[in-house]
């Protein structure tokens, strides 16, 4: 029987189109042991897909397409949070890792 | 006449700190900053003074601590192109926040999630500063600061954003001994691990402006093509996409408040001007 985990991937992208650029990227790998580090912040300078489009295409799953900005009155020009938020995932099986 | 009143008030005004105006940030570094969200100054503070409170870090202060018991740090602060820098950002009456000597031991392998410093803050343009102080050389490989430029202005709660790994533009702040970076305190920022052998050591020591922080810097310049260059075309980056122009509005406001001069106008295709702001 195959013992599969979730990895999850999170592309954060230019616009909200998911062939828009790749501007901020994370992994978490559910299939990973738990000693075994997971990605750090600054660990990376290549996105490992140039779209959300590009890794739905190696096989990732769209978990979640982000709801658009909402401008409130008087906040139009402000900032936060990165916010074109893809999350992506696939199963793997940890007994027959991808390379 | 005197009253008694009035010499109380005489006695407890605040000392004149004020540095000669060479000292002075320049209207183009001010830009800088209001661009990057921090400005790195290298060779700021003198190679024997850099020694001196490297040894004073290797004695086992408690970070907290180490301001007030280390003669040698103080003096780092008190050499007049160090207060003329903050003076430029925040007045001559700088107001301690707090401070704290930050240590990576060597060989630590995790990074620190993604983080601003505390939660989001309600005055929309004023801002304390946060000076990095390196008083060793700090290679890629030893962990320096990593922060993302021009993230200062986008408003998040402390580690909100620490789900973030890597973003392009992100950028390691490698420094030689004697470097001082100074930060606005929204920037984006985590400490990096260290994979040498050696610990690592940064001093941090935030100020709140004492004033209002408007034309405290050298504002000859302000309206200069330097100026306009650095806010209109070399603020643009990557990581910023669709925002990008109101990331662009968002520090054409902050220079407009730090210069002093409400006509002043950096904003995209000058729509302050168009919108009668």
């Amino acid at each position: 029987m195959t013992k599969l985990r979730q990895q999850i991937l999170i592309l954060h992208l230019a616009i909200s189109s998911l062939e828009g650029k790749t501007i901020a990227w994370a992994f978490f790998d559910g299939a990973a042991p738990a000693e075994k580090q997971q990605m750090q912040s600054g660990d990376e300078e290549t996105p490992p897909y140039d779209s959300v489009l590009a890794a739905m295409r190696d096989g990732w799953n769209v978990l979640q397409v982000p709801t658009l900005p909402i401008y409130i009155p008087g906040h139009e020009h402000e900032g936060g949070h990165l916010p074109y938020e893809y999350v992506l995932e696939r199963k793997v099986d940890v007994d027959n890792l991808p390379g | 006449m005197i009253t008694y009143q009035d010499e109380a008030i005489a006695h407890n005004a605040p000392k004149d700190n004020s540095v000669e105006k060479k000292y002075l940030l320049t209207a183009a570094q001010m830009a800088k900053f209001v661009t990057d969200g921090f400005l790195m100054v290298e060779n700021i503070v003198p190679e024997q003074l850099n020694r001196a409170v490297h040894r004073d870090q290797q004695k086992g202060i408690p970070g907290h601590r180490f301001w007030r018991e280390s003669e040698n740090i103080q003096t780092v602060f008190e050499l007049p192109q160090v207060k003329g820098i903050l003076q430029s950002f925040l007045g001559t009456n700088p107001v301690y926040d707090h401070s704290f000597l930050h240590i990576v031991q060597a060989e630590k392998s995790r990074a620190q999630n993604w983080h601003a410093d505390s939660i989001i803050d309600l005055r929309p343009l004023a801002f304390d500063v946060q000076a990095f102080y390196f008083a060793h050389d700090t290679p890629k490989e030893m962990g320096p600061t990593l922060i993302l430029p021009g993230s200062h202005l986008r408003k998040v709660n402390t580690e909100s954003i620490g789900r973030y790994k890597n973003i392009v533009g992100q950028r390691q702040l490698e420094a030689k001994a004697g470097t001082i970076v100074f930060m606005h305190h929204g920037i984006w920022h985590c400490a990096q691990p260290n994979f040498t052998n050696t610990t690592r050591y940064v001093f941090k020591l935030r100020l709140q402006p004492g004033q209002e922080q408007r034309g405290l810097f050298n504002t000859d310049d302000i309206r200069s093509e330097e100026v306009s260059k650095i806010i209109n075309r070399d603020g643009y980056r990557e990581w910023q996409g669709n925002e990008a122009r109101l990331e662009h509005n968002m520090r054409a406001h902050l220079w407009r408040y730090v210069s002093g001069d409400d006509t002043v106008d950096e904003s995209f295709e000058k729509s302050f001007y168009r919108m009668s702001v």
